[in-house]
């Protein structure tokens, strides 16, 4: 159990000055992604959110089925395993059994977009005070590598070998977009980690809709645009490059709808 | 005592309205008591209808296949349930709109005209109240003090200044029921 | 004075809930158990006893907020007909997976598909069975009146936490839409989180400022041996509910030559059915199972060995209880028949009666 901040290398009785560390609630696991995954640099965030809202206590969080399935052995708050998709269901209840929490769902492209469609749209759409992290990296990265509702048109998955087609496979779901239309939406945010100044951008929507769920301010999105080089069969730098050129092209970063401040007003 | 009560006619007619005020007089009276709506293929052809037992011991079945007493208020309910009644039994019914009356000589047959009474008196939704007034002139197995009760926790607070309109029409109802010739 | 009530079995569960202090109930309507919903949004107990009560958009949704609720320690449940119980059971068995306690309520109508809005016994294999994915069992209460149907709740919550595992009501069309008379149980107070706290050290309800450690509440284990190791314990807790929750009702069974088994609305009807008999002078009697899992197949055997001498399975399904019937009995000789109405029908004592004496005839137990 890590409750300390652990350091890679000890500085102390060095000459060296601490300038960056473990994240307080970040465990001291090896993380069994593969190597330029944007779900470690998202979990860091997330830990880093909770701990600056000193949230630490309350905090609640529901995994889904998929790489990040086992997000609870890398952060140190409560958490709840869903089945596949469920989360918003699961979340729902939770936060308005225990209003005082945070309540939290972190899920993928595959639980959310595909077979959790309906619990994401409707606990969206009801305005529970609950945010969901939402990683789209537009491939079913724990199954190999097929098709997600996310991938974009033609794009080569396992599922898709000569390219994702329109007329077979429908288009890309922007889901960030649809749920800015839904009246119980309080804050949707498009954010990626591939660059210093998007981590930034994206811990900073992350924290506003944890920020949501703790003052009860409705429901908080924010999807982060992210790479899965296993599934694209590409190096990690090259991941980067290919998601920069294509992904942010149909998925374009920024807050899409924030009214924080308006319900922060009324209370 | 146990009494099996067959009621059925036409939705609207207040049936299982009637059942249900039957069934609290009897928990007024310390009865055990049960009521079941329609089931199985009996629900088809827009009748409705409902099983009341009232008992002085505990219930066995609510489901029954045999009557002590049918209560009918059309045709389509006479058809069906006049074979239900057992031997020796009671059949009430309201004679408005039935063109082929009951055929049994081994039952106790009577007749209310509460359509008719119902529509002189102004107030159709009491029309239940005179077919149960008759029930209970034949049957006196709860008194109209209990009716009353009945009425009063099975009526939703605002209805209860309906309660001394349904109380006359039970009692004009047990003026009115006719032995059948 | 007693507070007699006369209700329906659907609205008495909704009254039940709330009194016994449950923390929420989710749920979607479907006929024939919408009173359930529709009788809890109108008394409002989150003005009350601040219990939620929420329409989810599917039965899916329901049992995942069940899930959900039950991760933090609440008392929480839900209530569904038959196609809406098959929707349910994947949650059903990540429930028993992670070891979650709720209560889930089957007013069962006939299938299968679409089927018929009537009521109808025919989801005995699924609920008793298992009916999602995995080794695992709920414990099955069987209520058959309006009064049961208050009594089960509460019991079906002590259960469910005693075991940490769903508890199922098994009800049907008929209880749920008769009304008898009923004894509504005395309010009780919902558990604050600090109760929960104590009572329920796994619940997910965030660290809170005295425990260090963090919970998990999850079914997934990946590496071998603590899946199995996770279910042998899983199965300790299924054998210690057959040895210890076995609840039966047996009428007349003392001397009897044959015996009826039925639970539900088919219990109600068979004990009259008893009655007939018994004027008539055959020995018959009734087993009444309350529990379904765990099965009471104690009274059977114990019934064998006085000597009966057939049984008689009454179910508003095609045959499904009495596959449990014959294996209690364990004679192969031993007549074990099945007597059944489905698609709505329910069977009249007098049908049930005409099939017992039937069976008695053909082995001889009638002239």
């Amino acid at each position: 159990m890590m409750t300390e901040q652990t350091l890679l290398l000890d500085p102390a009785g060095t000459e060296a000055e601490k300038v960056h560390g473990r994240p307080r609630l970040l465990l001291d696991a090896t993380m069994h992604y593969c190597p330029g995954c944007s779900h470690g640099t998202v979990h860091r965030l997330v830990a880093e959110a909770i701990d600056e809202l000193e949230a630490e206590e309350q905090a609640i969080g529901i995994t889904p089925v998929g790489c990040a399935a086992f997000l609870y052995n890398y952060i140190d708050i409560d958490w709840v395993q869903a089945s596949h998709g469920r989360a918003p269901s699961v979340a729902t209840a939770m936060k308005r059994l225990c209003p005082d929490k945070l309540v939290f769902t972190y899920q993928g492209d595959g639980d959310l977009a595909a077979i959790g469609t309906a619990e994401a749209i409707h606990a969206a759409n009801r305005g529970d005070n609950i945010a969901i992290i939402f990683i789209n990296n537009a491939i079913y990265g724990m199954t190999g590598g097929q098709m997600a509702p996310t991938t974009l048109l033609g794009m080569k998955t396992a599922t898709t070998p000569m390219g994702r087609d329109a007329a077979l496979n429908g288009y890309p779901f922007k889901v960030a977009d649809m749920l800015t239309l839904l009246d119980g939406v309080t804050y949707v945010a498009r954010q990626s980690v591939d660059t210093p100044a998007h981590v930034r951008q994206a811990k900073k929507s992350i924290k506003k809709a944890f920020d949501n769920s703790i003052h009860n301010r409705g429901f908080s999105f924010v999807e982060i645009v992210a790479t899965c080089n296993s599934g694209w069969k590409m190096p990690p730098v090259a991941a980067n490059r290919w998601m920069e050129e294509n992904m942010h092209a149909v998925y374009p970063l920024g807050e899409l709808k924030d009214l924080a401040a308006q319900k922060a007003a009324q209370e | 005592m146990k009494e099996e009560i067959i009621i059925a006619g036409f939705g609207g007619q207040g049936v299982l309205s009637m059942g249900k005020i039957l069934a609290y007089s009897g928990v007024m009276q310390g009865q055990e008591v049960s009521w079941i709506p329609s089931y199985g293929p009996e629900m088809r052809g827009g009748t409705a209808n409902v099983t009341v037992i009232l008992s002085d011991r505990k219930i066995s079945s609510p489901v029954l296949q045999e009557f002590d007493t049918g209560i009918v208020l059309n045709q389509q309910s006479l058809d069906k349930f006049e074979e239900s009644v057992k031997p020796g039994g009671t059949l009430l019914y309201d004679p408005n709109g039935i063109t082929r009356p009951p055929h049994r000589q081994d039952l106790a047959v009577y007749t209310i005209d509460a359509a008719v009474e119902a529509a002189r008196s102004g107030n159709a939704k009491v029309f239940n109240m005179f077919v149960l007034g008759a029930f209970l002139q034949i049957k006196p197995l709860v008194t109209i003090e209990n009716v009353i009760e009945g009425l009063r926790h099975s009526l939703p607070e605002r209805a209860h200044k309906m309660i001394p309109a349904n109380e006359a029409a039970l009692r004009r109802g047990m003026e009115l029921v006719k032995r059948a010739e | 004075m007693e507070d007699i009530k006369l209700m329906k079995g659907n609205e008495v569960l909704a009254y039940a809930a709330i009194r016994c202090g449950a923390d929420g109930y989710f749920g979607y309507p479907i006929t024939p158990q919408s009173e359930v919903l529709e009788t809890l949004t109108e008394l409002r107990p989150w003005e009350t006893t601040g219990m939620v009560v929420l329409q989810a958009e599917s039965e899916v949704a329901s049992i995942n907020m069940v899930y959900g609720g039950a991760s933090a320690g609440k008392r929480v449940m839900t209530s569904t007909s038959s196609p809406g119980l098959s929707l349910m059971c994947e949650g059903l068995s990540y429930l028993a997976g992670a070891e979650l306690p709720c209560v889930v309520i089957d007013v069962s109508r006939g299938g299968p598909g679409l089927g018929t809005i009537q009521a109808s016994q025919a989801d005995y294999f699924q609920v008793v069975k298992g009916g999602g994915h995995g080794d695992y069992r709920t414990p099955v209460l069987a209520p058959n009146s309006v009064q049961e149907m208050n009594d089960f709740v509460e019991l079906a919550f002590d259960l469910a936490f005693k075991y940490l595992n769903p508890v199922v009501i098994l009800a049907d069309g008929v209880i749920g839409q008769m009304m008898e008379k009923v004894k509504l149980s005395p309010q009780k107070p919902r558990r604050t989180e600090a109760q929960i706290r104590k009572e329920c050290p796994w619940a997910a309800l965030g660290k809170g400022s005295e425990r260090k450690a963090r919970n998990i509440v999850t079914s997934c284990y990946i590496d071998p041996e603590t899946m199995e190791r996770h279910n042998r314990k899983l199965q300790e807790k299924y054998d210690r509910m057959e040895r210890d929750e076995v609840r039966c009702e047996e009428i007349e069974t003392a001397d009897a030559e044959y015996i009826l088994v039925a639970y539900g609305v088919s219990s109600r009807i068979c004990a009259k059915v008893v009655e007939d008999a018994r004027s008539e002078g055959l020995r018959v009697g009734l087993i009444r199972p309350i529990t379904l899992f765990p099965f009471p197949a104690g009274a059977i055997r114990r019934a064998v060995e006085r000597g009966v001498r057939g049984f008689l399975s009454v179910e508003l399904s095609m045959g499904q209880m009495i596959e449990d019937v014959r294996s209690a009995a364990g004679d192969a000789r031993l007549p074990v028949r099945h007597f059944g109405r489905t698609g709505g029908i329910i069977h009249s004592p007098r049908e049930v009666y005409d099939a017992l004496k039937r069976l008695m005839t053909e082995t001889g137990g009638l002239q």
